[in-house]
C-alpha cells in the first residue's frame, strides 16, 4: 500500500472530523477564489476605461482628477468649459500637428440617473474601446445633421426601457432644482455592452444640446424659447460655443506610437492660461494606488486570513485525534515503520485534506462566479466564465501545500516523537 | 537463530530510582525452534519481547537475531531489520481500524520496503482461514478472527522469529485452541522460529520448551 492511501484511510476513519475540516478548508479557498477574480473584474473595468481610444483628455484648468472622472467615468462634480475655439485650435489651429483625432463633448445634463454626454458623430465613429470599434445593438448612430438624435448605453437602454424610436427629454444637472428640457431627443440607436461607463451613457448630438434654450449662449432665454416653440433651430454660431472637454488621440508619425506626441502637446496646452491637459492613464493609475490597491490588500489579506483560519481547524482536528491514534502509531512502528514514515503519514493526511477542501472550494468559487457571472456582466460590462482564472491561483495549490504542511507540523512531531513501548501497553 | 547475551533493562521509578526489570546472562532460541515464556504478571516478559524486537533498547547487552545484534543498529536500522525480520503478535488490538483485513496484512508489507505481495496476503489470510474475510474491517470481525488477521500479518514479511505476547489471553477456550494450533502450524511451515508468551497451562504444555523468566532472569 502506498503512503498517500494509507493516508487517506486515516481521513476515511475520521469521516465527519475530516468533512468537517475540509469543508472549512473549501469555504476558506473559496472566498480567495471569489476575491481574486471580482477583484480581477474590478481592475479590468477600471482599466478597460483608460483604453478609450485616447490618450489626452483636454478641459478647463482645475483638478486633473475631476477632469478625468467627468470626462472619462462620468462621475464627480461637474467641471468648467473651455471655449470652442480651444477646439478649433487642437483641429486645424497651433496644435494641429499633434492631434490625430479629437471629439469635443459637452456634459451637465441628466436622463434619470444617467449622464448626456453632448458629442459629435465622431465619438462613436472615430474613437473605440479597448481596441475595439462600438457595435451597435440595435439602430445607428446619429448624423451630423440629426441634431436632436440620440445613442443610448446598454445600462441605460436596459433600465429606462427607451427603445430605437422613443423619445426623451434630458434635465438640467439633476437635483431638486432640476429644469426639464422641452427639447425631445429621438433614440437612434442602443449601443451593445461595453463594459465602459459608456453603458451608462446617453450620448446626444451637440448640436441639440447648444440648441436647447437654457444652453444657448448665443441668444437670450426668452428669444430661444421663441424660436425653439416655433421649431426654428438654426446651429449656434462657433464663436458662441463651448466645450467641457477635447478628447485626444495625439497623431502619430510614419507608425510610430502616438504616446510619443503627448508630452508635447500636454506640455504646450498647460503652458496656456486657457485650458489643461491630462492623460487620463495616470490619473487613473494614482487613484487605482491610492484608493483601489490598500482595498485590494486588505480583501487579500483578509481571505488569506480566513485560509489560515481554515488551516488551523486542519491543525486542531488531527491534533485532536492523536492521543487517540497513539495507539495505531505504535502498531505501525511495531510493524516496522520509522519515525519519519509515521510523521509523513500525518503530512500527507494534513496535505489531503487541505488539497481536497481546496480544490473542491476553488471548483465551488469558480460555480459561483459563473452563476454570478450575468449579474456581474451586468453591473461592470465584464463577462466571467467558470473558466475565469486569475494569475494568482496558480499560487492556491503550493501555498495550501505548504499551509498544510505548516499545520501537520505540529501533529506530524507528535506522531513522531509517540513513545511505542508504552503506547502498546496502554489500551486504546 | 536468537542469542541474548547479558541483557540488561530497567525503568525509572517515579521517585528516579532505577528499577532493575531484566538482567538475563544468556538466552537462546534456535532457528525453527519453538518457545513458550512464562512468568508472573509484571516480572518483565512484555519488556523482553519489546528488546528483542528493537521496540526498546536494553541498558546493555547483546541481542543477536539471525547474526546481527540489533543493539548496533541505529533506531531506523532496528525499525527496518523489525519489518524484514521479526513478526509480532500482541493481547489485542493488533489491527489497524480504518482498514481492512487484508489492507491490514499489506500494511506489513509496505514498511519492509520490498513491495507488497498481495496474492501471499491472500493466500495467508486463507490459511487462517480468512480467505472469505478479505475486505472486513476489524470492527466486523471476532476477536478471534483479527488475532488470526494479525498471525497473518505478522507472518507476510517471512520472518525469521515470530514474537507473540499472550495472544490468546481474550479469546475463549475453544478459540484459543484453534489460534494455537494456526500459529505453530504456520510458523512450522514457513521455518519461523516461535516465542510466545501465555498464563495458560494448557497452553505452555503443548510445547516441548517452556521457559520461566524468573529462573533466568537475575533482576526483580
Ligand atoms: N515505561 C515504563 N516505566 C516504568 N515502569 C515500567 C514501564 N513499562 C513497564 N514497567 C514496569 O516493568 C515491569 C515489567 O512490565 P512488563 O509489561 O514487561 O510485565 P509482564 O511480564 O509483561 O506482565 P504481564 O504478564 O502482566 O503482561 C512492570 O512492573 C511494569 O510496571
Ligand atoms: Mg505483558
Amino acid at each position: 500500500m502506498n503512503k498517500w492511501k494509507i493516508a487517506w484511510r486515516s481521513i476515511q476513519q475520521r469521516g465527519l472530523a475530516s468533512t468537517l475540516t475540509g469543508f472549512s478548508m473549501a469555504l476558506g479557498v473559496m472566498l480567495v477564489v471569489a476575491v481574486l477574480v471580482l477583484h480581477g473584474v474590478i481592475t479590468n473595468s477600471f482599466m478597460n476605461n483608460s483604453s478609450l481610444g485616447y490618450n489626452i483628455v483636454v478641459g478647463a484648468k482645475g483638478g486633473r482628477l475631476d477632469l478625468v472622472l467627468n470626462t472619462v467615468y462620468y462621475l464627480a462634480r461637474p467641471v468648467e468649459n473651455i471655449p470652442y475655439s480651444f477646439y478649433q485650435e487642437l483641429t486645424e489651429g497651433k496644435y494641429k500637428q499633434y492631434v490625430g483625432t479629437a471629439i469635443p463633448i459637452c456634459l451637465g445634463d441628466t436622463y434619470q440617473d444617467f449622464r448626456v454626454v453632448g458629442t459629435s458623430p465622431g465619438f462613436l465613429e472615430e474613437l473605440g474601446y479597448g481596441g475595439n470599434k462600438y457595435v451597435f445593438a440595435d439602430g445607428r448612430n446619429f448624423k451630423a445633421d440629426e441634431f436632436f438624435g440620440a445613442v443610448l448605453g446598454a445600462t441605460v437602454a436596459r433600465e429606462t426601457g427607451l427603445k430605437v424610436g422613443d423619445t426623451f427629454q434630458p434635465s438640467h444637472s439633476g437635483g431638486p432644482e432640476a429644469v426639464i428640457h422641452n427639447e425631445k431627443f429621438t433614440v437612434l440607436g442602443i449601443l451593445a455592452p461595453t463594459g465602459t461607463p459608456n453603458d451608462r451613457a446617453v450620448i446626444i448630438n451637440m448640436e441639440g444640446f447648444y440648441l436647447i434654450p437654457e444652453h444657448r449662449t448665443d441668444i437670450d432665454l426668452a428669444t430661444a424659447k421663441q424660436l425653439a416653440a416655433e421649431g426654428k433651430f438654426e446651429p449656434v454660431p462657433l464663436d458662441k460655443r463651448e466645450v467641457t472637454a477635447v478628447l485626444v488621440l495625439t497623431a502619430s508619425f510614419a507608425g510610430a506610437p502616438p504616446e510619443l506626441m503627448a508630452p508635447p502637446l500636454i506640455k504646450s496646452i498647460n503652458e496656456g492660461n486657457v485650458a489643461q491637459a491630462v492623460t487620463p492613464i495616470r490619473e487613473m493609475a494614482t487613484l487605482f494606488t491610492t484608493f483601489v490597491d490598500p482595498l485590494r490588500i486588505i480583501l487579500l489579506v483578509l481571505t488569506v486570513m480566513i485560509v489560515i483560519v481554515s488551516g488551523i481547524g486542519i491543525l486542531v482536528s488531527i491534533y485532536n485525534s492523536m492521543s487517540e491514534r497513539q495507539h495505531e502509531i505504535a502498531v505501525m512502528r511495531a510493524l516496522g515503520a520509522g519515525r519519519q514514515t509515521v510523521m509523513l503519514l500525518v503530512l500527507m493526511e494534513s496535505i489531503l485534506l487541505s488539497l481536497a477542501g481546496g480544490l473542491a472550494g476553488w471548483v465551488v468559487g469558480h460555480g459561483l462566479i459563473a452563476l454570478l457571472s450575468p449579474w456581474i456582466a451586468a453591473q461592470t460590462g465584464v463577462s466571467v466564465g467558470f473558466f475565469q482564472f486569475v494569475g494568482y491561483e496558480l499560487v492556491i495549490i503550493p501555498g495550501l501545500i505548504l499551509l498544510a504542511t505548516l499545520v501537520g507540523y505540529l501533529p506530524a512531531l507528535a506522531a513522531y516523537r509517540t513513545d511505542v513501548a508504552k503506547a502498546l501497553q496502554a489500551t486504546p | 537463530m536468537l542469542l541474548l547475551k547479558d541483557v540488561k533493562k530497567s525503568f525509572r521509578e517515579p521517585d528516579g530510582n532505577p528499577l532493575p526489570i531484566l538482567d538475563i546472562r544468556e538466552f537462546r532460541v534456535a532457528a525453527s525452534e519453538q518457545v513458550v515464556l512464562m512468568g508472573r504478571s509484571g516480572c518483565g516478559k512484555t519488556t523482553l519481547l519489546h528488546c528483542i524486537a528493537g521496540i526498546s533498547k536494553p541498558d546493555s547487552g547483546m541481542v543477536e537475531i539471525d547474526g546481527l545484534d540489533i543493539t548496533r543498529l541505529s533506531e531506523a536500522g532496528r525499525d527496518l531489520f523489525r519489518a524484514d525480520k521479526l513478526g509480532y503478535v500482541f493481547q489485542t488490538f493488533n489491527l489497524l481500524p480504518g482498514f481492512s483485513a487484508l489492507e491490514n496484512v499489506l500494511l506489513g508489507m509496505s514498511f519492509a520496503g520490498k513491495g507488497v505481495d498481495t496474492a501471499r496476503a491472500k493466500d495467508l489470510l486463507g490459511r487462517v482461514g480468512l480467505g472469505h474475510r478479505l475486505t472486513h474491517r476489524p470492527a466486523a470481525l471476532s476477536v478471534g478472527e483479527q488475532q488470526r488477521v494479525a498471525v497473518a500479518r505478522a507472518l507476510a514479511n517471512r520472518p525469521k522469529l515470530l514474537l507473540a505476547d499472550e495472544p490468546t489471553a481474550n479469546v475463549d477456550t475453544a478459540h484459543q485452541q484453534q489460534i494455537i494450533d494456526l500459529v505453530r502450524n504456520t510458523c512450522r511451515d514457513e521455518n519461523v522460529a516461535l516465542l510466545l508468551v501465555t498464563h495458560t497451562p494448557e497452553v505452555a504444555e503443548q510445547f516441548e520448551r517452556v521457559e520461566r523468566l524468573e529462573n533466568f532472569n537475575q533482576a526483580g
